[in-house]
C-alpha cells in the first residue's frame, strides 16, 4: 500500500504544482474552475488513452515514440505557457484591475484560459499515463489490490494536498507583487519544460550537438529527491544538464522577454493600487 | 516590474557562459555499446551489465513479463515505460566508470539491476 502511494504521488506531484500556478494565476477570472476542471479532465482522458496504446506509441520512430512525444506535448506546454505570458503583458492590467465589465473580462480571459487549460491537460496526461499503467498491471495482476487502490488513492489526495498548498501560497502574496510573481514563475516553468522537452530529444538521439554535460550538482541536490523535484518542475532544475539543455532554457527566457516587450501594452504606467 | 530589469541581464550573462561551454566542450561521436536484458517476474536477466566508459549504451530491453514494467535509474538519467510482452530500446549517454543501479519502478523494492561501467 505504502508502495502504492509513493509511487502515484510522486507522479502526481508536478501536475498538483503546475495545477496550483494556473490557478493563482487565474484566480481573478471569471470561470476559471470549468476550464481549469476541463483540462484536468480530459488529461486524465489522455492519460488512459496514452496507458492503453503505450506499446505501440512505443514502437513509433524506431523505439522512441514515448521519447518523442513527451517532447511534443512538452513543447504544446512551452507554446502556451509563452503565449500566455506575452498576452497578459497587453492584457494583465485590465483584467486584474477590475476596470472592465464582467461580460468583456469573460471574453478576454478565456482566450488566455484556454492556453492554460492545454497546459493543465498536458501536465495530468503525463504524468498520469504512468499511474493508470502502475495501477492496471496491479490490479490485473491480483495482488492485493484493494490496499494498492487505497495507497493510490491517499497519493492521489497527497497531490491535490500539493495543489493547493501551491495555491495558497501564491494567492498569500499581496496583488501588486502576483502579477510579476506569477509572470516570472510561468517563464521560468516555461525554460524549464523546454530544457525536458530538449533532454526527451537527446535520449531519442534526434539531437545530438551540445551532448556535454557542464555541471554534476548531483551531490549538492540530486533531481530526484523531493526538493529537487519540486525544483525540477518549477524552475527547470536538472543536476546533469547538457550545453543544449542550457541554451534552450536560456532561449525560452529570452524570446519570453523580447515578446512580452514587443507586443506589451505600450504605455502601460502600473496604476497605484487602493490601499488594502 | 523587478522581474522585466534583472531578467535581460541575466540572460546576457548566462548566454555568454553557454558560449565558451559549448566552445569547449567538443562531443564526439562513437558507436554505442548494446546491451541486452530482459524482465521477468520482477528480475533482471542478467541483473548485472557491463559497459566501457565514455562511449554512448544502447539498452535492449525485452519485458516478458503480461504487465507494464517502468525502466528507471536515477543516476543514469533513465525513465521509460514497457509495455508487457514488449521490447523498449534505452539510449543512455557516455559515462564514466562506476557502479550504475537500476530497478522497475514500479517494484523499487526487490527488481534491481546494475550497469557497471569501466
Amino acid at each position: 500500500m505504502i508502495a502504492a502511494l509513493i509511487i502515484v504521488f510522486r507522479e502526481v506531484f508536478e501536475a498538483g504544482l503546475i495545477v496550483g500556478i494556473v490557478l493563482a494565476v487565474t484566480r481573478t477570472v471569471p470561470r476559471r474552475n470549468q476550464w481549469i476542471a476541463g483540462g484536468v479532465l480530459t488529461g486524465v482522458l489522455g492519460a488512459c488513452v496514452v496507458a492503453v496504446f503505450a506499446g505501440a506509441l512505443s514502437n513509433l520512430f524506431a523505439g522512441m515514440g514515448q521519447e518523442l512525444f513527451n517532447a511534443f506535448i512538452l513543447i504544446v506546454a512551452v507554446v502556451m505557457l509563452t503565449w500566455h505570458n506575452v498576452w497578459m503583458a497587453r492584457h494583465g492590467s485590465e483584467l486584474a484591475g477590475e476596470l472592465r465589465a464582467a461580460g468583456q473580462a469573460v471574453v478576454e480571459g478565456s482566450k488566455s484560459l484556454f492556453a492554460l487549460a492545454v497546459v493543465v491537460g498536458v501536465a495530468v496526461l503525463r504524468e498520469g499515463s504512468e499511474v493508470v499503467l502502475f495501477l492496471y498491471g496491479v490490479l490485473a495482476g491480483g495482488d492485493s489490490g484493494g490496499g494498492v487502490a487505497l495507497g493510490g488513492f491517499v497519493g492521489l489526495l497527497l497531490g491535490a494536498a500539493v495543489c493547493m498548498l501551491t495555491y495558497l501560497g501564491l494567492v498569500s502574496i499581496p496583488t501588486r507583487k502576483l502579477f510579476a510573481t506569477t509572470t516570472a514563475l510561468i517563464a521560468l516553468l516555461a525554460a524549464g519544460m523546454a530544457a525536458q522537452a530538449a533532454a526527451f530529444l537527446e535520449k531519442a538521439n534526434w539531437l545530438t550537438a551540445m551532448d556535454n554535460v557542464v555541471w554534476d550538482s548531483s551531490w549538492l541536490l540530486s533531481d530526484s529527491s523531493i526538493l529537487g523535484k519540486a525544483l525540477h518542475t518549477l524552475i527547470g532544475y536538472t543536476d546533469q544538464p547538457t550545453a543544449m539543455q542550457l541554451t534552450v532554457y536560456i532561449a525560452i527566457l529570452a524570446v519570453t522577454f523580447v515578446l512580452m516587450r514587443l507586443y506589451g501594452a505600450p504605455t502601460k504606467t502600473v496604476r497605484p493600487a487602493p490601499a488594502e | 516590474m523587478s522581474f522585466s530589469r534583472t531578467l535581460p541581464k541575466l540572460t546576457m550573462f548566462a548566454a555568454m557562459a553557454l558560449v565558451s561551454i559549448a566552445a569547449a566542450g567538443a562531443a564526439s561521436a562513437q558507436s554505442a555499446t548494446e546491451i541486452q536484458l530482459s524482465y521477468k517476474d520482477k528480475k533482471f536477466d542478467p541483473a548485472e551489465v557491463s559497459a566501457p566508459a565514455n562511449t554512448p549504451i544502447v539498452i535492449k530491453l525485452k519485458n516478458l513479463d503480461g504487465k507494464a514494467m517502468e525502466f528507471e535509474s536515477k543516476t543514469l538519467k533513465v525513465e521509460k515505460v514497457v509495455a508487457g510482452s514488449s521490447d523498449a530500446t534505452i539510449n543512455v549517454r557516455a559515462q564514466k566508470p562506476g557502479r550504475y543501479e537500476f530497478f522497475d519502478e514500479y517494484n523499487e523494492k526487490v527488481a534491481r539491476g546494475a550497469l557497471v561501467v569501466k
